[in-house]
């Protein structure tokens, strides 16, 4: 399966991005291979609105069934919803911490947004 | 004539100015409220209201017997409005800006539209009359301003002065209330900020060829940055007006211009008049 994190690098190392809309990109990893792929969200960065809904078609366009962020809106909660993308809140610092924690079963689905648009 | 009090920055005095203006004037006049975000000229105005009437717009609605699912509408629309994932679209109605595209990439016809609410206009009349005011305001959650700029702006008559009292900085929602204007008054302030924004606010006017000048507020504060800057650019300062406390403590109560400094009232009688010298 894949996991999707929002990450402000592009390493397993990188801090996990703070938001998910606007987040620079996702490390999509797959926990069969153990591999790593990037989709870079960066188009997103400046978008008036509507950068929530975007970002979730990019992490739905990946593949990833699982995505994990600090936070999300409720038009990307909605559209992951839509996609079948389980969200997972986490606070962890890097992205292999997050993986980890979701790996370990720590962290619960999040069944609603837990923050407003424009966050 | 349209007259529209603009200023780049925000809480520089626009509405001080708009209101000022048409309660200086004795003939007939017309004040707008553009700034739907925050109307606020008619706490100062205070008119009567005659009626008041909904802005609607047009959003997509989906017939998911006939959709596809094949997800050009979403891949059409530049607002995020429509997302498709394999499935019928999501529609986010607060993001759609009413273009039709999606309409018209649809192959199966499966789109039509429903009117959704996105703010209010009010009419009245104020000083027995003589002031025809009306305003619009945006609903709270919807973000378009500019439909409901353009609904305020189909109320304006040729025959009367109309000052249009813009909503801050150089956006949409300004460039829609300045569209129809045949003068602009830049209102600011003689501070860093006040300076920034007015050269923006310069630019955006310029770029739309309209005639211009500039009003300083709390003329008598600050430094002389934005004095500089307007005989560099050869730009007219045609009014300045002082600071006060009796400014202040008028507009906490709902109080004008002239409530506080009435020697400026005749100033602001005046300044149609040299506008039209200066446009002509």
């Amino acid at each position: 399966m894949k996991i999707a994190v929002a990450s402000s690098g592009k390493t397993l190392e990188s801090p996990v991005d703070g938001r998910f809309g606007r987040a620079s990109g996702f490390i999509v990893f797959d926990t069969e291979s153990n591999t790593f792929t990037i989709a870079d969200n960066r188009q997103n960065l400046n978008a008036a609105q509507g950068a929530g809904i975007q970002a979730a078609q990019n992490v739905a366009g990946t593949g990833a069934g699982v995505v994990i962020a600090p936070n999300f809106g409720p038009k990307a909660f909605q559209v992951l919803g839509a996609a079948g993308i389980k969200a997972f809140i986490s606070s962890a610092a890097t992205v292999q911490d997050a993986i980890d924690e979701y790996k370990s079963g720590k962290l619960s689905e999040s069944n609603s947004a837990n923050v407003q648009g424009h966050w | 004539m349209i007259i529209a009090v603009a200023s780049g920055k925000g809480g520089t005095g626009k509405t001080t100015v708009a209101v000022a203006l048409v309660l200086a004037s004795s003939e007939p006049v017309a004040y707008a409220d553009c700034d739907v975000e925050e109307p606020n000229g008619s706490i100062f105005l205070k008119p009567e209201v005659a009626e008041v009437e909904r802005v609607l717009v047009e959003v997509p609605d989906i017939d998911e017997e006939k959709c596809t699912s094949c997800g050009k509408c979403a891949r059409f629309c530049q607002f995020n409005a429509l997302v498709s994932l394999g499935t019928p679209p999501l529609v986010f109605p607060e993001l759609c800006h009413s273009c039709g595209g999606c309409e018209i990439v649809c192959p199966t016809g499966a789109i039509s539209w429903r009117k959704v609410s996105v703010g209010e206009i009010t009419l009245g009349r104020s000083d027995g009359g003589r002031i025809s005011v009306v305003q619009g305001k945006l609903d709270v959650g919807s973000s378009l301003a500019p439909p409901v700029i353009r609904q305020v702006k189909t109320y304006i008559a040729d025959d009367v002065l109309t000052v249009i009292d813009c909503p801050p900085g150089t956006s949409c929602p300004v460039i829609e209330s300045l569209g129809d204007a045949d003068y602009v008054l830049l209102v600011t302030e003689p501070t860093p900020f006040g300076l920034h924004d007015l050269k923006l606010a310069v630019e955006t006017v310029r770029v739309l060829g309209i005639p211009f000048s500039v009003i300083i507020n709390r003329f008598d504060e600050g430094d002389s940055g934005v004095e500089d800057y307007c005989i560099e650019e050869s730009i007219d300062v045609i009014v300045r007006i002082p600071h006060r406390r009796e400014m202040a403590e008028a507009y906490s109560t709902g109080g004008n211009l002239f409530d506080a400094i009435p020697e400026m009232r005749e100033l602001f009688r005046e300044i149609p008049r040299i506008i039209v010298r200066g446009v002509k």
